[in-house]
């Protein structure tokens, strides 16, 4: 029995325990992060909007989110009498495991961590990993949809519905565009499209290793469609009609309230989280510095990805303060009859210049 | 070890998530158990390492196929009285719709083995182990030379489905106000704007359906 204890822990367990000792590791991190973001967001709100923003708890009201935190689950959970109590408690976590998941298959740096023989940057570098990907962050929907419906009232189900309509519509374009960048890396593995925008046009042009490499110079017009697919497949404003205060109250998380609804928060924030950091690896050169000389490269990559996945967060910040809100068939329009064209014709564009141009070897 | 573990706990969740697609009186309840066994199914081909193919399930039938299922079933007014009666009623055909299903594949496994001489015969994307190549890869290397013909073939008959179903559902409704966003990008001060001498004393009459001109 022991010998067969030992086997097991030399052939699975300590791998299982360095995975779940990892994981937890990046879990804390990365919820931590997301505390100071959301403080950030409102920040940046407030400042557009010339107001203060939240400066009570802490100083500059730093721990605002962990008030927050504290009020969300102290408070009573209520529960709607004619809903369906399994799906109704089942959907929030869902958004909130779901959102979580995807951190799974997304390296914040490369190589070894801090030495550690069985420590990387990344949980799982798994050769399908933007697949992983997309997969985990089109089931986000889900969440949204059981909580509509579970909630049996009105303006959930319209919210519900809306979401359905809007993810799915999106995610199309955020495929194709993520169809772009993997014809010009050539793989599907996260860490190697991060490693392909190492070389590109910088230094074609005989340039050092700088940030004009980064796919975001020759794939622009994808640049600002995946930016604003983003937008939409995270709803966030101006495409927020799923949570669309002057129409459905707050959509679908009307009769959510204590930790449940705190769970909708946390896995819409961690859905944006990813958004963004899904957008600095794709275009913006995940954690390679934005120009490889003396100083700059000797800061640890992961401070490089951080910088930028804030700066993301920024712009995802900027646009909530200040583009109104879209009407519902102008979102239709853009997604089916602007986005899907243009990436489509682009997916061929960038095949076709791929294949004439020489770029394959 | 750790392998045929997860294997049975995926196995034994399908198959229970299966049943209960066809056990549970409510259908979105349904809906949401087809979804398990589907992300139990994509387990299993992870476990084949087939892991193209589990994403493909994943981002195909959970992430778009189900969401329409689950929109539409949720959008039904179920009696679920008259859904327990008609089970009655309609459990004879199913059991021989069923039956047969089951007798059929039954029998292609039992024509056709699984063995090792009949797939030979059938290209198949498995990688030689150590050579370096993924599973995409290697899916993409037949999928795209010996059944391109069947791989094009599929996705027409997907194409025309789509078109049909668009040509089926599209109204061209008259008596609607339609917003042309080309036109009102394309609005200018000069179209959009006409400064009309109105004579002093005078007045202007616009006739209906036309740019009002100044009158005499």
């Amino acid at each position: 029995m022991l010998e067969s204890l030992q086997t097991f822990m030399t052939d699975y367990g300590w791998n299982i325990l360095a995975l779940i000792g990892f994981s937890l590791l990046m879990l804390v991190v990365l919820l931590i992060i997301i505390a100071f973001l959301l403080l950030m967001d409102r920040k940046v709100w407030a400042a557009v909007q010339m107001r203060r923003g939240p400066n009570v708890v802490g100083p500059f009201g730093l721990l605002q989110s962990f008030a927050d935190l504290l009020k969300f689950v102290l408070k009573e959970p209520i529960i709607p009498a004619g809903s369906d109590k399994g799906v109704f408690l089942l959907a929030p976590l869902a958004t909130a495991v779901f959102a979580l998941a995807s951190w799974a298959v997304i390296p914040v740096n490369e190589g070894s961590f801090f030495g550690l023989a069985s420590g990387r940057w990344v949980i799982s570098d798994m050769n399908v990993g933007i697949l992983y990907l997309t997969a985990i962050s089109s089931l986000g929907v889900y969440g949204i949809i059981m909580g509509g419906w579970a909630s049996n009232s009105k303006y959930p189900f319209m919210g519900s519905l809306r979401s359905a309509a809007q993810m799915v519509s999106y995610e199309v374009s955020i495929g194709f565009v993520i169809v772009c960048v993997i014809l010009c890396v050539g793989s599907l593995n996260v860490t190697d499209i991060v490693n392909a925008q190492k070389a590109g046009i910088g230094t074609r042009l005989g340039l050092t290793n700088s940030f004009l490499d980064w796919h975001w110079l020759p794939l622009f017009p994808m640049f600002v469609v995946f930016f604003i697919s983003a937008l939409a497949e995270t709803n966030r404003p101006p495409f927020d009609l799923v949570e669309a205060e002057s129409e459905l109250v707050a959509g679908f998380m009307v009769e959510y309230s204590s930790t449940p609804y705190l769970l909708y928060m946390l896995g819409e924030y961690v859905a944006i989280t990813t958004m963004c950091a899904l957008t600095t690896i794709l275009f913006l050169g995940g954690w390679l510095p934005p120009l490889d000389i003396w100083p700059l490269n000797a800061i640890p990559g992961i401070f490089w990805f951080l910088i930028k996945v804030v700066l993301v967060f920024f712009m995802f910040a900027m646009v909530k303060a200040m583009v109104p809100r879209y009407r519902y068939d102008q979102l239709m329009r853009l997604g089916w009859k602007v986005f899907l064209p243009l990436s489509l014709v682009m997916v061929i564009l960038t095949a076709a210049v791929l294949q004439f141009g020489g770029f394959l070897s | 070890m750790a392998s045929a573990l997860f294997f049975y706990v995926f196995a034994v969740l399908a198959v229970a998530s299966g049943a209960m697609v066809i056990l549970t009186k409510n259908p979105v309840h349904a809906v949401l158990f087809l979804i398990l066994a589907f992300f139990n199914a994509a387990g299993l081909f992870v476990l084949l390492s087939a892991e193209f193919l589990a994403m493909l399930l994943v981002i195909v039938y959970v992430g778009a196929v189900s969401v329409l299922f689950l929109f539409v079933v949720m959008m039904l007014d179920v009696d679920f009285a008259e859904l327990k009666a008609g089970f009655i009623k309609n459990a004879g055909i199913g059991a021989v719709v069923g039956g047969i299903v089951l007798a059929e594949i039954l029998a292609f496994v039992g024509y056709r083995g699984l063995t090792a001489a009949s797939s030979l015969n059938v290209a198949s994307p498995v990688p030689a182990a150590g050579s370096g190549i993924t599973n995409t890869q290697a899916l993409g290397e037949i999928l795209y030379t010996k059944y391109v013909y069947f791989f094009e073939g599929a996705s027409m008959i997907l194409f025309v489905a789509m078109i049909g179903a668009i040509v089926l559902t599209l109204k061209h409704r008259v008596a609607v106000k339609r917003q042309s966003i080309a036109a009102q990008v394309a609005r200018g001060p000069k179209t959009g704007l006409e400064v009309i001498k109105v004579p002093s004393g005078g007045y202007v009459i616009p006739p209906a359906g036309k740019h009002p001109e100044a009158a005499e």
